[in-house]
């Protein structure tokens, strides 16, 4: 008999309990928690596709959400709230935000895309401020108070009264994402990028544009990560500044790093176990509001012991398990020695 | 040529075309119409600049040492805004509890806190350096992650026992007056022309310290190759711990001149991260002198764009320092001084 894929049987529980959890588990943790967990992991998952198969650790993806969310935000509004209230059809505000976010993103990605490494997370964490600081300060997109009333379309809202609606559309387009971003880095394209990754002198020599398959990357998942921002403004109906500040850049960095850097599945595992503690910590007595001192803690903790994260874990687990030694120790961007600005 | 018009067409609109009037009407007009505001914003971009040099400076000496970004380096900014700010308190002693006045702070009032609020976070700095950071060297990810895990609990604790409303440190009564500059008739803020001789002082020591000592000597051998200067007998890793409290400790010392100057509050620590990448990304990683003209261009930039932009698009101004970002790494993606490692 042919040995079971620990993984794989994994992965179909997994979703089997996703799929059925409005049956077991509370509306709360419907509607709140695992909606949650599905778009942090979303825009998780366009970190961890940049980081894994592109070399670049990214804090722009919160920020590029941001913009989808208040393009969305903008334009299907009417009235009451901040912004252009343009009051469009929801899908074309979706169309809009989305391209918004991935021009956006390709103007990002070009300036960056001739650096490496900490430069490459220096300068997408300056977009990232930048970002915040400008939805915070012009007020004819949002000002400081942002904007509210964010509808969903018709088939998908109201929100508040069909939790499990936004909840499986949520699911849907995480299991889209997802097999759409383990697709891409099987093509031509997503070879290619590994390639960038791993040798971008070799790749230039062999003829391809190292700076043209970053900034293409970047684009891409500037598309997944607005994806998100299109998820979170629906179920949270407003979006201001601070839903995209440092601190939320950095949650979903910590969300990516949680969950393993170099692996897409760790996204949702991470996103799981951030909306977890973050719900739970607060009704223990010494924690309470000091929320983020505790996941800046486990944050350290896993960044100095498990560089891999939950799913680095996991995989040491079955490699013990299954008597193999530990597959090849070099995949994690944040093992990995830094490769040098090289064109 | 497109960057051309990029720099040269806000020039040309600042010196003679910005209106007073119309749709497009600017707070003060062009420079020839009113050279005076004009000069006082200049100066304000200039001292603008002294205050991100102090803070970035400690940001490019640890980066171009030892290849540590320190996220953290925001957040020690604010934490030795709050210890200068708590001790000038303790000092003044009563009638402090509402904040203080500047009648109330003479000279000592201020130097001691600022002195012991960088002693303080130098001391952190060297501590995170020696704890996390040093047996992680060569993994230049990792650290920079470190230092972000570093900064969210930093920034968190600091909420907690500083709270969430804004304070600033108060000037003393000597530094906050107004001076003649004897240019136009300006009466310029005292407290500005102190940030700025403090940063050419401060410019002064780390340009001698770096060139003429033994240490300086060394870190400069170390930014081009840090296993040769090992390699040679050298005690590289005292020399780290010394360039990281000195970084960490002009992130401190740059908190109390920002607290006196602006104001202490959550959030602050963000924008002055965003500062020190800004000025280390335009003016290039590890230099001393890209510190300098990164800071100025930083400084010029958000200056004159919020007092030259058409007054009913002011909010405007947070993107120039984007353009600027963009313009650099798009002709030079290792910023103006930078070069490959």
């Amino acid at each position: 008999m042919r040995a079971v894929n620990p993984d794989r049987v994994v992965g179909v529980i997994a979703l089997v309990l996703a799929v059925a959890a409005p049956l077991y588990v509370s509306p709360y943790w419907v509607g709140t928690l695992l909606t949650q967990m599905l778009f942090l992991g979303i825009v998780a998952a366009s970190l961890i596709f940049l980081s894994a198969y592109g070399g670049m650790v990214s804090l722009a993806q919160v920020a590029i959400y941001g913009i989808a969310g208040f393009v969305v935000g903008n334009a299907t509004t009417n009235g009451n709230t901040k912004g252009l209230n343009l009051g469009w059809n929801p899908w074309w505000g979706v169309v809009a935000g989305i391209a918004v976010a991935v021009a956006v993103g390709f103007l990002f990605g070009a300036l960056a895309s001739r650096s490496v490494g900490i430069y490459f997370l220096m300068i997408t964490l300056t977009y990232s401020v930048i970002a915040n600081l400008t939805f915070g300060q012009v007020t004819d997109v949002s000002g400081f108070g942002g904007i509210s009333g964010i509808p969903a379309p018709a088939s998908v809202g109201p929100v508040d009264a069909h939790q499990n609606r936004l909840y499986y559309v949520t699911l849907g387009a995480a299991l889209a994402i997802y097999v759409l971003l383990r697709y891409v880095s099987r093509t031509p394209f997503g070879l290619t990028l590994q390639g960038v990754r791993d040798d971008p002198v070799r790749m230039a020599s062999l003829g391809y544009n190292v700076a043209l398959h970053r900034t293409a990357a970047f684009a891409f998942a500037s598309f997944v990560a607005a994806v998100g921002g299109v998820l979170f403004v629906w179920w949270n109906g407003h979006i201001d500044p601070a839903s995209i500040d440092l601190g939320a850049t950095i949650d979903v960095l910590v969300i990516a790093v949680v969950g393993g850097l170099y692996r897409l599945e760790g996204a949702w595992v991470g996103a799981l176990f951030f909306v977890i503690v973050n719900n739970y910590s607060q009704q223990i007595s010494f924690i309470g509001a000091r929320f983020h001192t505790l996941i800046g803690a486990i944050f350290l903790v896993i960044v100095l012991v498990s560089p891999g994260g939950l799913v680095g874990l996991w995989e040491r687990v079955v490699a013990v398990a299954s008597g193999r030694r530990r597959g090849p120790p070099d995949r994690n961007p944040i093992e990995v020695g830094q490769v040098e600005p090289s064109i | 040529m497109l960057l051309a018009v990029l720099v040269i067409a806000p020039a040309l609109w600042v010196l003679f075309l910005a209106p007073t009037t119309g749709k497009w009407a600017t707070a003060f007009g062009s420079a020839v119409h009113d050279p005076k505001d004009f000069l006082i914003t200049l100066i304000n971009g200039v001292t603008a600049a002294a205050l991100f040099f102090v803070v970035a400076s400690g940001f490019t000496l640890i980066f171009g040492l030892m290849r540590v970004v320190n996220m953290a380096h925001g957040a020690f900014f604010l934490l030795g805004g709050y210890i200068a700010l708590r001790l000038q308190r303790n000092l003044v002693g009563e009638g402090a509890g509402f904040g203080l006045t500047s009648a109330q702070v003479n000279l000592t009032h201020w130097l001691i806190p600022a002195l012991v609020a960088t002693l303080v976070v130098a001391a952190i700095g060297v501590t995170m350096q020696q704890v996390f950071l040093r047996w992680n060297q060569g993994q230049e990810l990792r650290q920079a992650l470190i230092t972000i895990a570093i900064s969210i609990i930093l920034a968190d604790q600091m909420l907690a026992h500083f709270g969430g409303v804004a304070e600033d440190i108060a000037w003393p009564r000597n530094f906050d007056r107004f001076v003649s500059l004897h240019v136009e008739g300006i009466q310029y803020t005292g407290t500005r022309l102190v940030i700025l001789a403090i940063a050419l002082g401060i410019g002064l020591l780390l340009w001698l310290w770096l060139k003429r000592t033994r240490t300086g000597m060394v870190i400069r051998a170390g930014v081009d190759d840090r296993a040769m200067v090992s390699a040679l007998g050298i005690n590289i890793q005292l020399t780290f711990a010394i360039a990281f409290a000195v970084g960490s400790g002009l992130a401190g010392l740059g908190g109390v001149i920002g607290g006196s100057f602006a104001s202490l509050a959550p959030g602050v620590d963000a924008n002055w991260l965003l500062y020190s990448l800004v000025v280390v990304i335009i003016g290039g990683m590890g230099s001393l002198g890209g510190a300098a003209v990164g800071s100025l261009l930083l400084g010029l930039t958000t200056n004159f764009s919020a007092a030259y932009l058409p007054s009913s698009y002011t909010y405007y101004s947070i993107i120039f320092t984007f353009v600027l970002v963009a313009i650099v790494l798009a002709v030079r993606p290792l910023g103006l001084f930078g070069r490959a490692a």
